[in-house]
């Protein structure tokens, strides 16, 4: 207190002075970026159409098991018999023995619908978003399988780690009400 | 215009052709029954989260500051702390968070496509505002990567002021090196290398496990080393503190210069008092500040010249700079085999010139960044160097203006507010000798 009476001029003033120019400096910047700011929120998501199932979602998220999960468009399947999301590439026979699975943890339910189609069910809980079967269904495929950030996992980290590994810069930011970029679907 | 018409018009002949053309074979007609199903779709977590999240900030911040500044209990304080580290920290695993948003902010003055979340606009000012008003009582009792730091603290070392002084410039080059990549669109670095994120979501990438490990290591000896040596919103707060209306005390009443609290201070966040400087001494101190003052341009073109060398290197850190840089190598038949960037970029079927023009547009602002960054890195190098030759007088020990982060062990150290608190504790009568 006795400070004050001592010098109670130039560097109070100084103080003063540059406390009300930030003060006002701080509530110009909240005013021009909160007029800026939208309130529609964003969150990660894959595009299919970039994204070309190079495996490092399973592998770059930091949760320890991923938020990227395959998804299944069925309107675009063909039901084939012979699936290349399914199946290796020269499978033994066309039977849900895991020696002729692509899918490394079985997570892909096989169900025979009519002759000669079968329907093809993501195991959510058993995907690891490897995209094994994505890169299989695209190549000989109608590519009705592809990889989507399940928003019940994601954290929607501010920076995205799979989205800082993507090669192909899939990883977009959408609007919140509509997470999803399903293919065959508007 | 109906050029412009035509261009869409192709573009969405193309785009369905596509579309069509992975179509290999056509969805069958079920002859039984059968529904096709479609896929789930879960919502992110609702709006509602994000506004309890802020309101639940503002709650925090000031009770932090009723807690620092009047009701002055350190048990208290660290009450807040693990009410902080649990929400922010454990409950949101870390994110958004105010160290985090400087990117945001920065991004979204920049480039104007970028939407900035109101949440993230609310988490990045108000901390900043109760420090205009309290000092960085967020640093005290709200930041999770603060309280972490916090409270493993066993066996702080005491860091010389040159070295403390020196190393508080890493923290400038942070803060502007994190700006640069924000601003270019890089990455939000800040989040990218976060100290903590990993150990609050108990998941993370083997570097940011590196990390968080030897920051925890580095921590149980030395006080807060992320808070003090590299948090870039830190440095913004120390700022807005110095000119905050209230500072935080280490007693309100008169110090009796017992150093005491000098001691207790793990930050090295306590201020002696000084006498003024012996007359030889301060004519010599002027002297080398007006040399000083002579040499900062110089220092400031030195600090361009190296931030302009290093442009190339920081510009990898972009995509569309990495892989321009890789379709090079490729073009130039020095890469063995494509890699996953060079064969997602020939499946955009993206034209190699605009790559590369786009390439140099973001070098371009790259040099003019980084030419900028080392020239103001240079410019702080001498203003610290300069601040060691001003003397500032002091008659008290007092918590630094910028350094002090609140943390409420000075409270304890003081005999003057024991005794401020207790008034019954027995005193020595005034004037009576001591023994």
């Amino acid at each position: 207190m006795a400070d004050k009476q001592t010098h109670p001029t130039r560097r109070q003033f100084l103080r003063e002075g540059l406390w009300a120019g930030t003060l006002t400096a701080v509530a110009a910047a909240a005013a021009t970026l909160a007029a800026r700011a939208r309130d529609d929120r964003r969150v990660w998501q894959i595009d299919p159409y970039k994204c070309i199932a190079c495996g490092k979602c399973a592998t770059h998220c930091v949760l320890n098991e991923s938020a990227v999960k395959c998804v299944h468009s069925y309107a675009m399947c063909g039901y084939c018999d012979l699936c290349t999301g399914y199946f290796v590439p020269e499978p033994k026979d066309l039977t849900t023995a895991a020696a002729n699975q692509l899918c490394p943890t079985g997570a892909i339910i096989r169900t025979f619908v009519e002759d000669p189609y079968f329907e093809y069910t993501i195991d959510e809980p058993l995907c690891i978003g490897c995209g094994k079967c994505v890169k299989g269904c695209g190549a000989f495929g109608n590519g009705s399988l592809f990889l989507q950030v399940r928003h019940d996992r994601c954290l929607n980290c501010n920076e995205c780690a799979i989205a800082a590994a993507c090669p192909s810069q899939a990883f977009v930011r959408v609007p919140a009400n509509s997470p999803y970029l399903l293919k065959g679907y508007k | 215009m109906s050029h412009r018409l035509k261009l869409c018009v192709l573009l969405g002949l193309a785009m369905t052709a596509i579309a069509f053309g992975v179509q290999r074979f056509p969805p069958p007609q079920f002859e039984t029954p059968h529904t096709i199903p479609t896929p789930t779709t879960p919502l992110p977590k609702s709006v509602t989260v994000e506004i309890v999240d802020t309101a639940v900030l503002a709650a925090a911040l000031a009770l932090a500051a009723y807690l620092i500044h009047r009701h002055r209990r350190r048990g208290w304080i660290i009450a807040m702390s693990l009410f902080s580290l649990l929400y922010f920290g454990f409950w949101r695993k870390g994110c958004v968070c105010s160290v985090g948003a400087v990117g945001n902010l920065t991004l979204a003055i920049f480039d104007s496509s970028y939407a900035l979340p109101l949440t993230v606009l609310a988490f990045f000012l108000l901390p900043l505002l109760f420090a205009l008003f309290f000092g960085r009582i967020f640093c005290g009792a709200v930041c999770p990567l603060g309280m972490v730091q916090e409270l493993i603290l066993i066996r702080p070392l005491r860091v010389p002021v040159w070295l403390e002084a020196s190393l508080r410039l890493l923290a400038w080059l942070y803060l502007g090196l994190a700006l640069l990549m924000a601003a270019t669109g890089s990455a939000f670095v800040i989040c990218r290398y976060d100290p903590f994120v990993a150990f609050f979501r108990l998941g993370a990438n083997p570097q940011m496990w590196v990390i968080s490990i030897s920051f925890l290591l580095m921590s149980l000896f030395v006080g807060r080393p992320y808070c003090r040596f590299l948090c870039p919103y830190g440095v913004i707060l120390r700022q807005f503190s110095r000119l905050s209306k209230w500072r935080v005390t280490i007693t309100p009443d008169e110090c009796i210069h017992c150093r005491l609290c000098e001691d207790a201070c793990p930050y090295g966040a306590v201020q002696k008092p000084n006498v003024e400087w012996p007359h030889d001494q301060r004519i010599k101190a002027r002297r080398r500040v007006r040399a000083l003052i002579v040499l900062l341009p110089v220092i400031a073109l030195l600090g361009g010249w190296v931030g302009h060398q290093s442009a190339a290197t920081l510009s990898q850190s972009h995509p569309t700079v990495r892989l321009a840089e890789q379709v090079r190598l490729q073009q130039a038949g020095l890469l063995a085999r494509p890699t996953d960037e060079t064969t997602a970029f020939a499946a955009t079927g993206q034209s190699i010139e605009t790559l590369y023009s786009q390439a140099a547009a973001k070098q371009r602002q790259f040099a003019i960044g980084a030419t900028l960054l080392g020239a103001a890195m240079g410019l702080l190098c001498g203003l610290t160097l300069v601040r060691t030759h001003i003397c500032f007088r002091q008659d008290e020990y007092q918590a630094h203006r910028a350094g002090c982060v609140a943390c409420g062990r000075c409270f304890i150290s003081c005999p003057r507010e024991h005794l401020r608190r207790n008034p019954k504790y027995p005193t020595i009568a005034e004037g009576s000798s001591p023994c």
